[in-house]
C-alpha cells in the first residue's frame, strides 16, 4: 500500500470525524439531518476506497447500503416524520453547546491515546483508522447522552453505527461485514419505523423523552 | 452415524424457529398459532436434547460443545414452557382488550425469531456470528416489550432500544478488536473469528489489544446481561411488556449475554500477559448484588421486583464465574440453571396474579393464598425458592457459592453473604402482604394453567433435594472447562 493510497483514507476518515463534530452543535432538525446524510456519503466513500485497497469486493455491498440506506432513504423518511409531527424548529439539548464541543474534543484525545499504544503491532494504517472509527463511536455516544429529542437521539446512534462500520472495514478482510451493516440497517430501519407507526407525539404531545419520563416509571 | 444425527438435531435447531416464524406469520387464528407456537417450541426442545448426545462436527461458523449444550437445553426448555403459559396468558388479554387479534400474529411469530436468534448466538462459533444473534434477540425483544403501546410500554421499549444498542455497538467494537488482534497470527477471514481457534492461539495475539477489547466486551455485553451500572434498562422492560417476555427475558436473554461473555473470558485465560478479567467480573457483580438488594426495598410494582431480583442473581452468578475454579464455575452454573427455571416460575405465577387482581401494584395485592389458594402457594414456594432458602436448587448453588468464596477470601464473602441477605430480607417482607393479606377476592383459574409454573418448581424442588449424579457429571465437567 502506497502512502498516498493511506493518505486518501486518512482524509476520508478524518472527514467523517470533522463532520462528526459538526453534527454536535447543530441546533436545527433538517440542518441535522443535512449533515448526518454527508456522514453516511463520507463512510460511502471511505468504505469504497477500503474496497479497492483490499480488493474485497463485498465490501462495495456496505459501500452502497450506506449511501443508499444511510444517505438516502433515512434523512429521507425522517424528514417526513419530522414534517408531519411538526418538530422541526429547534432541538432541545441536556448541556450547552460549548461544553459539549470541549468534551468532544477530550473524547477524541482520549480515543487516540487509547487506540495508539495499543495497537503498535498492527501497522500505522490501522491504528490511525481506529483511532477516527473510535473517536466517532464516542462522539455519537456523546450525542445520544446530550439530546433529549428521540429523533436526534436516532441519529446519534446511526452516527455511532457509522464509526463501527469503519472500524469494521479498516481491520483487513475481516468476514461478515456484510452482514454486519445489513443487522444494523435492519435495527435502524425497525427503530425509524417504530417511531413512525407508534406515532410516540400522538401519545405524548412530543417526542422530548424528557416528557416520556414523566409518564412513566413508578409514579403511582 | 452419531455425527450425521447431531448434524440433523443442529440443522433443526434453527430451521424450525426459522420456518416457524414464517408459519406463525400467516396464521391468522391465534388459538391455532398458539398451539403451533407451544409444538414448535417442544420440537426445537427436542433437537436441544439430541444436541446433548449426539455432536456435529465443528465448522467455522457453528460450534456445539460441552458448554453451550447446557444453555440449549435450559433455553430449549424454558423457552417451551414460557409457550405454553403464554398461550392461556395472551387469551385472557385478548378478552380484556390490551391485545387485538393482529398483534398475536406479529407476537407469535417474533416469538420464534426470538428463539432463533438466541439458538444462533449460543451455537455460533463465530464471535462475529454470535453478535448478530445477540443483535436479532435485542431487536425482537424491543418491539415484543413496546406490544402493549401504552406510554409507559412505548418508554420502556425506547429505553431499552437506546440503550441495549450502545450495549451491542461497543460489543461490536470489542469484537473488531479481538479479530484485529487475532489476525496477525491467524491469517485474514473466518478462521480469525472462529472461537475454537481464537481460545487455542490466544497466547500468540496482542495482550493491550486484547484488554482493550475486553473492557468493550464487559461494558457492551454487560448490558444485555443487566449489570449495575448499565442496567436501567432491565426493570422498565421487565415491567411493561407482556409476561411470558419477561418470563423469557429474565431467564433466558441474560444468560445468553453471560454466555457471550464466557466465551471471551475463556479466550482472554488463554494468554498470560493479559489483565485477569476474574476481578472485573467480580466487581461488577458485587456491586449489581447489593445494589438490587437495596432497591428491592422501594419497589411498588410486582414485576419491577421481580426484575431487580434478577439484577441481583445475575451478579451473583458473574461474581461466581469472574471467582473461577472448579467450585464457583460449578455453583455459576447450576445458579444459572436454577435462577432461570425459578424466575420463569415466578413470572407465569406473577402473569396470573396480575391478570386476576388488574393491577401490578404490590399494596393493592393482598392474600393470594385464600384468593387462589394454588397460585397463592405456588407463588410462595417460588419466592421463597428464588430468595435462597432450602430445599431449592437455587440454595444449594448459593451455599457452594459462599462456601468456596469463603475458602479464597473472607473480604469477598462477607459482601456476598450480606448483599445475599439483604434481598432474602426483601423479598419476603413484599412477600408477606401478597401472600397472606387480608382480602375478600375469590378467583377462578383452571388449575392445568398452573402446570408450567408447577413444572420448574418441581425441578427446583428436585435439584435441591438430590442432583442425579448425571447431572453433577455434566456440570462438573463444564465447570472444568470454564476454567
Amino acid at each position: 500500500m502506497s502512502p498516498f493510497d493511506t493518505d486518501i483514507a486518512h482524509l476520508l476518515a478524518g472527514s467523517m470525524l470533522l463532520v462528526s463534530f459538526l453534527l454536535l452543535y447543530q441546533d436545527r432538525m433538517f440542518a441535522l439531518l443535512n449533515v448526518f446524510a454527508l456522514q453516511a456519503c463520507g463512510l460511502a466513500l471511505s468504505v469504497a476506497w477500503q474496497a479497492y485497497l483490499q480488493q474485497a469486493p463485498q465490501l462495495f455491498i456496505t459501500a452502497v447500503i450506506a449511501l443508499g440506506f444511510k444517505g438516502i432513504i433515512i434523512p429521507v423518511a425522517l424528514h417526513r416524520i419530522i414534517v408531519r409531527l411538526g418538530i422541526h424548529r429547534s432541538i432541545e439539548t441536556v448541556i450547552g453547546m460549548g461544553p459539549t464541543m470541549l468534551f468532544g474534543m477530550a473524547l477524541v484525545g482520549l480515543s487516540i491515546m487509547v487506540m495508539l499504544p495499543v495497537t503498535q503491532a498492527a501497522g500505522t494504517f490501522v491504528r490511525e483508522d481506529l483511532a477516527f472509527a473510535l473517536s466517532i463511536v464516542l462522539l455519537g455516544l456523546l450525542m445520544m447522552v446530550t439530546r433529549r429529542n428521540a429523533v436526534s437521539q436516532v441519529i446519534g446512534f446511526m452516527s455511532l453505527e457509522n464509526g463501527l462500520v469503519l472500524a469494521a472495514t479498516g481491520a483487513r478482510g475481516m468476514p461478515l461485514v456484510v452482514e454486519i451493516s445489513v443487522a444494523f440497517s435492519v435495527l435502524i430501519a425497525f427503530i425509524v419505523i417504530g417511531i413512525f407507526l407508534f406515532r410516540i407525539r400522538e401519545r405524548f404531545d412530543t417526542v422530548d423523552l424528557h416528557a416520556l419520563e414523566l409518564s412513566g416509571g413508578e409514579s403511582t | 452415524m452419531s455425527g450425521a444425527l447431531g448434524t440433523l438435531a443442529l440443522a433443526g435447531l434453527l430451521a424450525i424457529p426459522a420456518l416457524g416464524a414464517l408459519l406463525l406469520a400467516l396464521i391468522p387464528n391465534y388459538r391455532v398459532s398458539a398451539a403451533v407456537n407451544v409444538m414448535l417450541c417442544a420440537l426445537t426442545l427436542g433437537c436441544a436434547v439430541l444436541l446433548y448426545a449426539y455432536r456435529p462436527a465443528a465448522s467455522l461458523y457453528l460450534l456445539v460443545d460441552d458448554v453451550n449444550t447446557v444453555f440449549l437445553i435450559v433455553t430449549a426448555l424454558v423457552g417451551f414452557t414460557t409457550s405454553a403459559f403464554s398461550a392461556g396468558y395472551i387469551a385472557h388479554e385478548l378478552q380484556g382488550g390490551r391485545l387485538r387479534k393482529k398483534d398475536l400474529r406479529f407476537y407469535h411469530a417474533m416469538y420464534q425469531v426470538l428463539m432463533l436468534a438466541m439458538n444462533v448466538a449460543l451455537v455460533s462459533n463465530n464471535i462475529g456470528l454470535m453478535w448478530v444473534g445477540i443483535e436479532v434477540a435485542t431487536l425482537t425483544t424491543v418491539v415484543m416489550v413496546g406490544l402493549y403501546r401504552t406510554n409507559a410500554a412505548l418508554e420502556a421499549a425506547w429505553k431499552y432500544f437506546i440503550l441495549g444498542s450502545v450495549g451491542i455497538a461497543l460489543a461490536l467494537f470489542g469484537t473488531i478488536l479481538v479479530y484485529l488482534a487475532a489476525q496477525e497470527h491467524l491469517g485474514q477471514g473466518l478462521a480469525a473469528m472462529a472461537w475454537d481457534r481464537l481460545v487455542s492461539s490466544s497466547g500468540r495475539c496482542d495482550p493491550a489489544l486484547l484488554n482493550l477489547a475486553f473492557v468493550f466486551l464487559l461494558l457492551g455485553y454487560g448490558t444485555k446481561v443487566g449489570l449495575v451500572p448499565v442496567h436501567a434498562w432491565l426493570p422498565d422492560a421487565h415491567a411493561e411488556g407482556p409476561t411470558p417476555i419477561s418470563a423469557v427475558l429474565s431467564g433466558l436473554l441474560l444468560n445468553v449475554a453471560l454466555f457471550a461473555l464466557l466465551r471471551f473470558k475463556l479466550i482472554m485465560a488463554g494468554n498470560p500477559g493479559v489483565i485477569a478479567p476474574g476481578p472485573l467480573m467480580i466487581t461488577l457483580g458485587l456491586v449489581s448484588l447489593i445494589f438490587a438488594g437495596f432497591m428491592l426495598f422501594r419497589r411498588r410494582d410486582i414485576k419491577r421486583l421481580f426484575a431487580y431480583s434478577s439484577i441481583e442473581h445475575m451478579g451473583i452468578i458473574t461474581l461466581a464465574f469472574g471467582l473461577g475454579g472448579p467450585l464457583a464455575n460449578f455453583a455459576g452454573l447450576l445458579h444459572m440453571a436454577m435462577h432461570s427455571l425459578t424466575k420463569s416460575g415466578i413470572f407465569f405465577g406473577v402473569g396470573y396474579v396480575s391478570q386476576l387482581e388488574g393491577t401490578q401494584r404490590i399494596a393493592d395485592i393482598q392474600g393470594l393464598t385464600r384468593s387462589q389458594p394454588l397460585l397463592g402457594w405456588l407463588l410462595v414456594a417460588a419466592v421463597v425458592a428464588i430468595a435462597g432458602m432450602p430445599p431449592f436448587g437455587v440454595f444449594t448453588a448459593e451455599f457452594l457459592l459462599i462456601s468456596s468464596t469463603f475458602a479464597r477470601s473472607i473480604w469477598l464473602a462477607i459482601p456476598l453473604v450480606l448483599g445475599i441477605a439483604i434481598a432474602f430480607s426483601a423479598l419476603m417482607y413484599r412477600l408477606h402482604g401478597v401472600a397472606f393479606g387480608e382480602t375478600s377476592h375469590r378467583h377462578a383459574l383452571p388449575r392445568y394453567r398452573l402446570a408450567p409454573m408447577g413444572l420448574h418448581l418441581l425441578l427446583v424442588a428436585i435439584a435441591g433435594v438430590y442432583l442425579p449424579v448425571a447431572v453433577v457429571t455434566w456440570f462438573r465437567h463444564v465447570a472444568s472447562l470454564l476454567g
